[in-house]
């Protein structure tokens, strides 16, 4: 019972990572009807961004700080010069574009960090503690109230501020809201650039507890938050941390118990996208559109 | 100087024109309308106006130049555009349409706004906290108008208000339009097809042939016009 425990814990504490993730992939979707395939590659440079500025000397909380402003930068300017010349063009072409991207943030990451491992630092003092057996890292315990934290903040922002009611105006129609005066154009930027702020938070909280940052690192992680996007909704946050913590702790819960797919796990997320596109195809939370005229 | 004036107005899409050179103006505090048959290019001209597409000619509104501007700089300049289908943001909630029809003001009485315009239409207040999508067709027709009317504007362009919905409500907004302009002085530029209505409101009136203006003149002139009458009133 305290491995079950153990386990599950672990499934959690992954959970958040992919929720974290699967946050940003949501942001852009919901304004830009984008699945930002390159979102892994962009959290990938700002967790260097990050190593870099820890490796310089910066305290770690304000080097992740700095990253996620930096990040928050970053993704305003490539929805601005890469997405909006072709955000009218089919969705293939746009899934090719980030694609594209994927490729181009993944070799510029390699040639300003170089390929070796990079260890990045916690921002917090590593602890383990015993309960009944029941081992419970205090990495858990970090990356879920970073998630709430970030979660919170978020629902404060969309929900009541009038800068979010922009937000979710553009995300329901954008036609619309521009005849209204909103500014259509940077708040696309803005979801743009929220993503990469919340994606290079994702990376600040799940390198650390890895081996080391190398120039793969995020690419499974991305796989299970397209997973956990794909559970919850791609239009919803709440859905997001939910499916999140379903892979999560599928997974976890796979590779100790079933012996079977030991080193094909990442069957699990792909075999719940497929159940939950069979029964729910607008996922879990996501809105099936209702309109009345 | 009126508060709109529109010369030479040409537009289209891509390489298809819509508008051949209208000429046209919109007094302050008046309603002025706009006839035509389906593809006349009456949702052009009006797009054209709030900035929604490429056009050319000369377009002075409250004596700035406004062609060529982004539909967000027209709209904060004071042009409120409903569109054709209402434009309803159909997952927010209704309270939040009308907050975000708000976007361009920077005082603090929006709250006070959006109860004055529950007063006019007491459908969406007892619907405030309903996703405006839920709404019916007339119902959401009011909240583009109450929305529209949150930017405090100087004109509205209203698309086809009358389009999708039974002969009594449209008979009841249009009554609520023409109130809302003796009233408040709102100044109104409609573009509609059921053109008896229209000019019932209308002080004025336009009718638009294939991208070009045929006959204008006030709405007692439009409504005793045979060719009017004949083409656009069925009588």
């Amino acid at each position: 019972m305290a491995l079950f425990f153990t386990q599950l814990l672990t499934g959690v504490q992954n959970g958040a990572v992919y929720a974290s993730l699967a946050i940003a992939l949501v942001l852009i979707f919901r304004t830009t009807g984008i699945l930002n395939f390159a979102q892994g590659e962009m959290a990938l440079f700002s967790t260097y961004l990050l190593w870099k500025f820890t490796d310089i000397g910066f305290a770690v909380w304000l080097a992740i700080v700095l990253t996620m402003a930096v990040s928050f930068v970053g993704g305003a300017l490539i929805e601005r010069v890469v997405i909006r010349p072709v955000e009218h063009s089919s969705p293939l072409v746009i899934v090719i574009v980030t694609i594209g991207l994927f490729l181009a943030i993944n070799s510029l990451a390699q040639f300003f960090f170089g390929s070796g491992q990079r260890a990045v630092p916690t921002f917090y003092p590593e602890k383990v503690w015993h309960p009944g057996g029941v081992i419970i890292y205090s990495d858990t315990l970090v990356l879920v109230g970073v998630l709430v934290v970030e979660c919170l903040l978020l629902y404060l922002l969309l929900q009541r501020t009038k800068l979010g009611l922009a937000f979710r105006g553009v995300s329901g129609n954008a036609d619309s809201s521009r005849l209204l005066g909103v500014p259509v154009g940077r708040i696309l930027m803005l979801g743009w650039g929220l993503a990469a702020a919340v994606g290079a938070l994702a990376g600040a909280m799940a390198i650390p507890t890895t081996a080391g940052l190398v120039p793969s690192s995020m690419q499974q992680i991305l796989v299970f938050s397209f997973a956990a996007a794909a559970i919850g909704g791609f239009d919803s946050v709440f859905g997001a941390v939910v499916g999140g913590m379903i892979v999560g702790v599928a997974d976890a819960l796979t590779i100790q118990y079933v012996h079977r797919l030991q080193g094909i796990t990442l069957i699990v997320p792909f075999g719940l996208i497929l159940l939950v596109l069979l029964f729910r195809p607008a996922g879990l939370f996501g809105t099936t559109r209702v309109e009345r005229v | 100087m009126s508060l709109l004036e529109v010369e030479q107005l040409t537009g289209g899409y891509g390489a298809v024109r819509v508008l051949y050179g209208l000429d046209f103006f919109v007094d302050a505090g008046e309603v002025v309308v706009i006839l035509g048959a389906n593809g006349a290019g009456k949702t052009t001209t009006l797009r054209a106006l709030s900035g929604a597409l490429d056009a050319k000619g000369h377009v002075r509104f409250d004596g700035r130049d406004v062609l060529g501007r982004r539909p967000e700089q027209v709209a904060a300049a004071g042009v409120a555009h409903v569109p054709q289908g209402r434009g309803t943001i159909t997952d927010l909630t209704v309270e939040e349409n009308l907050r975000l029809g708000a976007y361009t003001r920077r005082d603090r009485d929006v709250d006070g706004d959006i109860e004055g315009w529950y007063g006019v239409f007491p459908r969406l207040s007892e619907r405030r906290r309903q996703l405006a999508g839920s709404m019916s067709g007339g119902e959401q027709q009011m909240l583009a108008i109450a929305r529209a009317l949150m930017a405090r504007p100087k004109l509205v362009l209203l698309d086809e208000p009358s389009l999708g919905l039974a002969p009594i409500i449209t008979q009841e907004l249009f009554r609520t339009l023409s109130s809302l302009n003796r009233e408040q002085g709102i100044s109104m530029l409609v573009v509609e097809q059921n053109a008896s209505l229209a000019l019932g409101i209308a002080h004025r009136g336009y009718v638009l042939e294939t991208g070009s203006i045929v006959v204008s003149g006030s709405a007692d002139e439009l409504s005793r016009n045979d060719d009017v009458r004949k083409a656009y009133l069925g009588f």
